[in-house]
């Protein structure tokens, strides 16, 4: 099968068809909850695009889902499942809105780098334990990550909750101060949430790539990413390697978080709503990894988490249906066989990454 | 194509590496479906959906990588699929006693209650082999069985396979060494590309007979080289101790020397230490005690990549686990070393052009086949990926190459040319460690060779007159 | 010293870490006999979670605990043949396998649970009702330890002892064993490693199934979204640091449960003031620092992890 073929059906036609295969899934899960699929999907769609407002507040979702989805997108091309996308992104807000919220009077140009830079740091730090763990002891990054997830909402509660610490006085709800005037990212559209925020994570992207694909780090990166003993062999660190993609990583999560809090939120509460983590693996996922990929998927993500309060709002289909959608649509994408099966295709041979399980050997020593 | 075995009969099928012997062996026992053609057993037509109808027939394998499960031990692995139960509950002493029955019946001392991880390799080939029978082989298969043997081992070997085929039974013997083809084979098929080129006898046809049946044409089977003229010590190695994946020790206080322009061959039988001894001489494992030296400096607490910048060039012994990532293209494999550094990178940025320009050249000196440079590794043939190997290191212009297992799994011309680079290149002042286990490479391309025993070189001896005899013996732990 | 220990009340302390030790084992249990045949499991959150609710749901219609514990069973059982026929027959990584499955359990259960239970004004089936064996339970210290729990906790003890059996005495745990140490030897002494992957997969759903129905059926007698709380990750740990045997398993989760324990007994009894936060974490930082531990030293079988394919 000539190449560009080859590449027409493993990152275009496959996730198309996962997508449409995973609305219907969707469907029959709205069907059995009672509802009107066609009704649903078209209040979903209104609800993401249409509105008024729709679109701007469609791409302030998805600012968060891009830069999470390449967090967790760089991770896999290493060959580390980066599940803790969700601690990261938590700590990241920690770190960064203590930064926003302290330093006062500033101007934009200066404080909002500032506070960038202190989001990324936390995330990546955060991450770069799990990093460490599994460079030194092999300790696997699935559970550690998760457990580092645990870890990271109680010390957010923690530090939220606890008057002295970040936590605001004479506010109603436990919550940190907001951030000083100059921390807040410009709007895009008036009369819209739409902030900086997006633009930046649109920059992400062709930075992300660019570090994967032309720079001796994405290098180092992927050959880890695809035979660890070869890459040792030939000089490289593995574990630092593993370290460094896990911080590359946290610090993308950490963005996302610190970059919420500058264009929406202005503080943090110690509410944590779960879900992003998981969400930024489907984007990956849907995206195969690919940095360009991320933006559709996170598009889709975006669109999606937006529509849902509207669906549910019009139609009494609960907005958690949307998950079952994300679910299946990352069940047709992780399998292509099944898409592949179902349209009589013959299995293109898969030459995107291959998300693979691997074990650091710990070190013989 | 087209094969026959007869009872009573050791049919050896002889070809070079990927020439289909052992795929055709594994559609007769079940694990590969055919795509046309049939099966005759017995003169009856078969059709095998597993390996589970190849054994209700009497047909058994023992293949080139043991299918053997280290944690268990000898008995649970023998009954495995055919268990001695109660009702699903094992009987493990039954189970032993049948071992033990048959073991003296053919002759295959075993104790079935040891683990397979703690037996040597030649006693788990004894295994296999009994696995085999206890299933009641009437027509064992077996795949390269003295890849792992030393010579006498192989002598064994052949009696007991001269013993089965005396009861009755056919044994098919899969090999590309044609010395053992002679000695133990009643009949002989040669295979090549997927083709039965053509069956003869040990009588009817010569070594080189066989080599042109194997490859098509007159084979070089001695590298031509003239006489070394080694120089200063390059590589010296003092006492080494290194350890093993379990902890135990599997380099013993071994000591060795390499000069420039010279190559040490350490011939051995696989499993004595040779993987921890090129791990170890490339950082990829620590030293538990002992030093190494290259040009007098001490590089034992030197990473991997200061060795390799330091003049070390390593051909892994597994290609696939060590030697190349394959998903990468056949450019980014041949700078893998070096691909931080101008000219192929500047401040982190990689300079395409740079590598590729690199990249054709080398492929161009070593003849790689290939469409083009930015191939995946993967899709090149065996031969080609070794040769690209040994391009990457020879392309570093290294001081000392260490070289594992160069031409293993690989076709014969890419054989001849990568022995003759090496040659070519330890004429200009290469020093080579070689490290073999066939025995006839290290005894060709050596200089002077080192017998490697139990993790110690237990003999050192100029390649020229060497007794190939007395080589074995001293493989086997004789002195 | 005695006013120590009545505070501290050592059989409360033992009685309660055996009953919040009951999930965690069970998943183990279930993530351990997957992991045997070759299959990596991480989808026992997902499992647990879908058995508490589906438990709880079937319970509530039919006024009838028992028969909601057989249903987190049989759910159990069903999901996890997603994740056989995803990573055995169709080959998706097995991690991301069982990654789609608890994203898709925490939906599902969120879903139904606020479409029809969470607004229901009848009463709950109630919990998992006690039972004293006789005699047994008027040992001093052990018998009300072990003695007076509910179905699921007993069903634990029984379980551990019978996964062990069958692990290391039948002709079905040795298969088990082959496959996730070398699926090829096995296959080529005749073994479907397939089917014996299905199967080994399956039955862990049903472990993990009744592990959930603790949450909903034993425990509390209601659900709550996201009950598990991250319990299936933890049993995995338990799992690795218990080596991959059933005993070693219930072990390691009692020390996980335990260690929950005496976290939450810190400020009433050892007078130690530590935020609530951090006690929250203690279970999840042992999971980590056992990982780190155990890790390098524990040796899964050999093939886990890697999809088994046929050439």
């Amino acid at each position: 099968m000539a190449g560009w073929r080859r590449w027409l059906l493993s990152a275009v036609l496959v996730p198309l068809v996962s997508v449409i295969c995973g609305f219907a899934v969707g469907a029959i899960a709205i069907v059995a909850a009672g509802a009107d699929p066609l009704m649903a999907y078209s209040a979903l769609f209104a609800g993401a695009f249409t509105n008024h407002n729709a679109l701007a507040e469609t791409l302030v979702s998805t600012t968060p889902y891009v830069l999470l989805g390449l967090a967790v997108a760089i991770g896999f091309r290493a060959g580390l499942f980066n599940i803790g996308a969700e601690g990261q992104f938590y700590i990241g807000s920690l770190s960064g809105v203590f930064v926003a919220y302290s330093i006062r009077g500033l101007p934009g140009i200066v404080e909002v780098p500032l506070a960038m830079i202190a989001g990324m740091l936390g995330g990546a730090l955060w991450a770069s334990i799990a990093g460490a763990l599994k460079a030194r002891f092999g300790a696997h990054e699935v559970i550690t990550t998760i457990m580092l997830n645990y870890v990271s909402f109680l010390v957010a509660s923690y530090l939220v909750d606890t008057p002295g610490l970040m936590l605001a006085r004479n506010v109603s709800t436990p919550r940190t101060p907001d951030i000083d005037a100059g921390a807040v990212l410009p709007n895009l559209i008036p009369g819209s949430r739409l902030h900086l925020g997006f633009v930046l994570a649109l920059l992400a992207v062709p930075i992300v790539w660019f570090l994967i694909e032309r720079t001796t780090i994405g290098f180092r990166l992927r050959a880890v990413g695809f035979n660890q003993n070869a890459a040792r062999a030939a000089g490289m660190s593995v574990g630092r390697t593993i370290v460094l993609t896990m911080a590359l990583s946290g610090a993308l999560a950490g963005a996302a978080g610190i970059v919420q809090i500058l264009g929406v939120n202005f503080h943090m509460t110690d509410t944590v709503a779960a879900g992003y983590g998981f969400d930024a693996i489907a984007v990956a996922l849907l995206a195969r990894s690919n940095p360009w990929g991320v933006l559709p998927a996170a598009l889709l993500f975006g669109a999606l988490h937006n529509g849902a309060s509207f669906m549910q709002l019009e139609t009494q289909v609960s907005a958690d249906l949307i998950s079952i959608v994300q679910a299946s649509v990352i069940i047709f994408v992780a399998a292509p066989a099944i898409v592949g099966w179902l349209f009589r295709l013959r299995r293109a041979p898969t030459e995107t990454v291959a998300i693979t399980q691997r074990e650091v050997d710990a070190p013989t020593t | 194509m087209d094969l026959d075995v007869s009872w009573r009969q050791v049919h050896a099928l002889l070809g070079e590496n990927g020439a289909g012997k052992s795929t055709l062996m594994n559609i007769v026992y079940g694990l590969l479906r055919p795509d046309s053609g049939e099966i005759l057993f017995d003169g009856k037509p078969v059709d095998l959906h597993s390996p589970l109808d190849a054994i209700r027939l009497g047909i058994g394998m023992v293949h080139q990588h043991f299918m053997l499960i280290p944690p268990l031990t000898v008995a649970e692995n023998i009954v495995l699929g055919h268990e001695v139960a109660n009702r699903g509950v094992m009987d493990l002493t039954e189970s032993s006693h049948k071992v033990e029955q048959l073991s003296e019946r053919f002759g295959l001392q075993v104790d079935p209650r040891e683990r397979i991880a703690e037996l040597s390799v030649g006693l788990q080939q004894r295994v296999e082999i009994l696995k085999a029978l206890y299933r009641g082989a009437r027509l064992l298969i077996l795949d390269e069985p003295t890849a792992v043997l030393t010579p006498q081992e192989i002598e064994g070997l052949f009696t007991i396979v001269r013993a089965l085929v005396a009861e009755g039974k056919a044994v098919i013997f899969i090999t590309h060494k044609l010395a053992e083809v002679s000695e133990v084979a009643d009949v002989i098929t040669v295979m090549r590309r997927g083709r039965v080129v053509g069956t003869t006898t040990p009588k009817e046809s010569k070594s080189a007979d066989l080599a042109r049946m194997m490859v098509g044409r007159t084979v070089l089977l001695r590298v031509e080289k003239s006489p070394a003229k080694p120089g200063a010590q390059v590589l010296k190695v003092d006492n080494l101790v290194v350890l093993d994946d379990r902890r135990h020790v599997a380099v013993d206080n071994l000591s060795l020397d390499v000069r420039v322009g010279e190559i040490f061959g350490v011939a051995g039988v696989e499993g004595n230490g040779q993987n921890e001894l090129i791990d170890a001489l490339m950082g990829l494992r620590s030293i538990r005690a002992g030093k190494v030296q290259v040009d007098g400096r001490e590089i034992s607490n030197l990473s991997t990549h200061a060795r390799l910048k330091g003049g070390l060039g390593l051909i892994p012994p597994d290609r696939h686990r060590m030697g190349v990532v394959l998903e990468l293209s056949v450019a980014d494999n041949l700078v893998l070393d070096d691909f931080d550094h101008p000219p192929f990178a500047r401040w982190l940025v990689r300079q395409f052009n740079a590598i590729r320009d690199y990249a054709v050249k080398l492929i161009k000196t070593f003849d790689i086949r290939l469409q083009s440079p930015d191939q995946p590794v993967g899709s090149l043939s065996g031969g080609n990926q070794q040769k690209l190997v040994v391009a990457r290191q020879l392309g570093t212009l290294p001081k000392l190459l260490i070289a594992g297992q160069p031409t293993r799994g690989v076709d014969v011309g890419s054989i001849e040319f990568i022995h003759r680079q090496i040659v070519s290149e330890r004429d200009r002042g290469l020093a080579v460690l070689l490290v073999s286990s066939e025995l006839d490479e290290v005894l060709s391309l050596s200089d002077r060779i080192g017998v490697l025993y139990r993790g110690r070189i237990v003999a050192v001896l100029d390649a020229e007159g060497a007794d190939r005899d007395r080589i074995g013996l001293l493989m086997a732990g004789a002195s | 010293m005695s006013e120590f220990l009545q505070q501290l009340d050592p059989v409360s302390l033992l009685s309660i870490t055996l009953i919040t030790a009951t999930p965690l084992t069970l998943a183990a249990l279930g993530g351990m006999m997957c992991e045997r045949s070759g299959v990596v499991n991480i989808a026992l959150e997902g499992i647990m979670l879908t058995g508490a609710f589906i438990g709880y749901a079937v319970a509530f219609f039919t006024h009838n605990l028992w028969i909601g514990v057989a249903a987190a069973v049989l759910s159990g059982m069903i999901i996890a043949s997603l994740h056989a026929v995803l990573s055995i027959s169709l080959l998706v990584d097995q991690i991301v396998s069982g990654m789609v499955i608890n994203i898709m359990a925490v939906g599902i259960t969120g879903v139904f649970y606020r479409t029809y239970l969470e607004s229901a004004t009848s009463a709950g089936p109630g919990t998992l009702p006690h039972w004293n064996v006789p005699v047994l339970s008027s040992i001093p210290v052990i018998g009300p330890i072990f003695f007076e729990n509910q179905f699921v906790t007993y069903a634990m003890l029984v379980l551990i002892l019978v996964v062990h059996f069958v692990l290391f005495r039948t002709v079905w745990g040795l298969r088990t064993r082959a496959c996730g140490e070398h699926p090829r030897a096995a296959e080529t002494a005749g073994i479907n490693v397939h089917f014996v992957r299905y199967v080994n997969v399956i039955t862990s759903g049903a472990l993990a199934g009744l592990g959930g129905a603790y949450f909903s059926l034993q425990q509390i007698g209601n659900f709550l979204p996201n009950m598990t709380g991250g319990r299936g990750y933890i049993a995995l740990a338990a799992m690795i640091f218990g080596k991959w045997t059933p005993v070693g398993a219930f072990g390691a989760s009692l020390l996980f449960s335990g260690s929950d324990q005496i976290g939450s007994r810190m400020q009433s009894v050892f007078h130690v003031q530590i935020p609530l936060q951090f006690l929250g974490m203690l279970p999840y930082l042992l999971t980590i620092v056992v990982l780190a531990g155990a890790m390098g030293r524990a040796i899964a079988p050999a093939a886990v992890g890697r999809p088994y394919k046929k050439e």
